[in-house]
């Protein structure tokens, strides 16, 4: 059952039409991307990534070939990743490699990713992260309190992380996979955007969850930017994050940004993948378009996998 | 009269049934000159995603005991003799004129290779590996390796027993194998990928491909995930698989097209030779 604040929020924000958004996004695994306009957005894709390792095992030697990896993901004149994201405790570690050298440092914060931490200790973490020298903040929202109905806490933590973070980008995991319907993700979507400023994402996933970004979540949420662009005129940015591996996914994910939001948003400030294997595959196929020749995935170097 | 249920023939790949991803497929015919099936007409787009199910397969299968690999062999045998008069069946309609063999002969022999190299799969290692005298206190050996994913490319005469015996010592040495399958007789290789499906043969460890050559030789020579390629060619089909190979460093095993298939010399444990890479160990010992 839907809870009365929610029942409100969804009659003025309009509900999803589910099957309307899964036909659509199948349309855009059928289009075929070429030669020229393939490389052009394979060459996007990498600048895109945010290299991701999120492991209990990250080590600050492990964050540190990930950092080289960011920096120059393979030979030739393949473009740098769009930024690395850590773990706070790794912050500092990942700041001495590519701090200044155009690559961006993200953290997960705010206890990810379930979030179940007093709001203080999550707030305490996102401004050490911040104090470490991250450039942009991860925060998942509180799934629990959204299908509770309780919108104005959750909106009132975002703003609280929001200030927590200073000059810092914000990007808000609504973890679309525990919110369990398209009609929840756009709802959840507009509640965020409207306490977020210019330029600051909102994300699909934490990637720890059984299910990640979907065509389908993604469309929902890039629709919701879209409706929340022309109706405020305020530009939020879009992270869909775990599950996208291949550079076909990518490229699909691309199709329906240029096709729902226009040339304006294909870019690493409006748009992001939240990845790392994803990375790997789209060296292949660049050299694979260079070469001529399939390439085998061993011949380029491990970034996170490798341990 | 009964409506007849006539079978969609389709390539074995990834452990699943599949068509082109082209859709395309061509004509083959019965020895009567009837038409008998429509084949899928693979294209090198097929071949990558027969490399990627191989890979993903072929760690699996390196990982399996020889003694495993050699029950799992012995029980294709076991699926083919099952179905023996069906695949003899299937031979019989794309029959030329110069075949001196019958199919019988011919399923026979292949029932007998699949054994003979089910026995070799857990005794290679002792005849292809070595203990090696060095003049320094070590304990020096050689062990064997499979190379990782092969290519195949079989010839057109013999469509089952050629195909296997390209395909048999390169999966009894724990390789996985892209096949592409007689042209002018494909369908055993059809009938082939239903058996080795029942046969508890890890999926993807056989990926059999059935279309033209000249589509999908370039890709063969140039695949940087295939380590080696075996195939019967013409000057000019070798020509363009070794200069394609030569920059991913494969290896090219050629065999002769006039080879007598039914030969025992290709029950060689040397031909497993062909798919393995060679690991020498010194081993410290007491000073």
């Amino acid at each position: 059952m839907t809870a009365p604040a929610l029942r409100r929020l969804l009659d003025e924000i309009g509900p999803v039409d589910a099957t309307g958004i899964e036909e659509r996004v199948a349309k855009f695994t059928t289009r075929s991307i070429k030669k020229q306009s393939k490389l052009f957005g394979l060459r996007l894709a990498v600048t895109m990534v945010d290299l991701t390792t999120l492991e209990g095992k990250d080590t600050p030697g492990k964050v540190a070939s990930l950092c080289q990896k960011a920096l120059c993901p393979h030979e030739g004149d393949i473009p740098m990743v769009a930024a690395v994201c850590v773990y706070p405790s790794m912050v500092k570690h990942a700041a001495k490699h590519v701090k200044g050298k155009g690559v961006k440092i993200a953290s997960v914060a705010t206890a990810f990713p379930s979030g179940q931490a007093p709001l203080k200790t999550r707030l305490a973490e996102v401004r050490q992260a911040v104090a470490d020298g991250a450039d942009e903040i991860d925060m998942v929202i509180n799934r629990g309190a959204f299908l509770e109905g309780e919108l104005a806490l959750v909106q009132d933590e975002i703003v609280q992380v929001r200030e927590a973070c200073g000059d810092a980008t914000l990007k808000v995991i609504l973890e679309t996979s525990e919110l369990e319907t398209y009609d929840h993700i756009r709802a959840a979507s507009f509640l965020a955007m409207r306490v977020l400023r210019p330029g600051d994402f909102i994300k699909t996933s934490t990637g720890k969850t059984s299910a990640n970004a979907t065509l389908g979540n993604n469309q929902v949420m890039i629709e919701a930017i879209r409706d929340f662009y022309l109706a405020t005129g305020t530009e939020i940015a879009m992270k869909p994050a775990g599950g996208i591996r291949t550079a076909k996914q990518a490229l699909q994910f691309l199709i329906a940004v240029k096709e729902t939001l226009g040339d304006a948003w294909l870019n690493n400030a409006r748009y992001r993948f939240g990845a790392s294997s994803l990375l790997n595959d789209l060296l292949r196929q660049l050299e694979t378009q260079r070469t001529g020749a399939y390439q085998a995935p061993y011949t380029f170097s491990d970034d996170s996998t490798g341990y | 009269m009964t409506l007849p249920i006539t079978k969609t023939p389709k390539c074995y790949v990834g452990g699943a049934f599949i068509r082109s991803e082209s859709g395309r497929v061509y004509e083959t015919h019965r020895s009567s000159g009837e038409f008998h099936a429509n084949i899928p007409r693979c294209t090198r787009k097929d071949v990558r995603n027969a490399v990627e199910a191989a890979a993903k397969a072929g760690a699996g299968w390196a990982k399996r005991t020889p003694y495993n690999r050699a029950q799992i062999l012995y029980r294709l045998a076991e699926m083919l003799e099952a179905r023996a008069p069906e695949m003899a069946a299937a031979l019989k309609e794309c029959r030329r004129s110069v075949d001196t063999t019958s199919p019988e002969q011919e399923v026979r022999a292949t029932i007998d290779r699949i054994v003979h190299f089910a026995g070799w799969a857990d005794k290679y290692e002792q005849v292809l590996g070595s203990v090696n005298p060095v003049a320094s206190p070590h304990f020096n050996f050689t062990i064997t390796e499979p190379m990782g994913t092969v290519g195949i490319l079989a010839p057109e005469d013999a469509p089952l027993l050629a195909l296997m015996t390209l395909i048999l010592p390169a999966i009894t040495t724990g390789n996985s194998v892209v096949a592409l399958a007689s042209h002018a007789a494909p369908y055993p290789s059809i009938l082939l990928g239903e058996m080795l499906a029942t046969s508890d043969l890890p999926g993807g460890v056989v990926n059999l491909l059935t279309g033209e050559r000249k589509e999908m030789l370039p890709t063969f020579a140039t695949h940087e995930h295939l380590r080696a390629v075996a195939a019967t060619a013409t000057q000019e089909e070798a020509t363009a698989l070794q200069q394609g190979a030569a920059e991913s460093v494969k290896r090219v095993i050629l065999h002769d097209p006039k080879t007598d298939w039914f030969s025992s010399s290709h029950d060689s444990p040397y031909s497993l030779r062909d798919f393995t890479e060679a690991k020498t160990v010194w081993h410290p010992i007491g000073a």
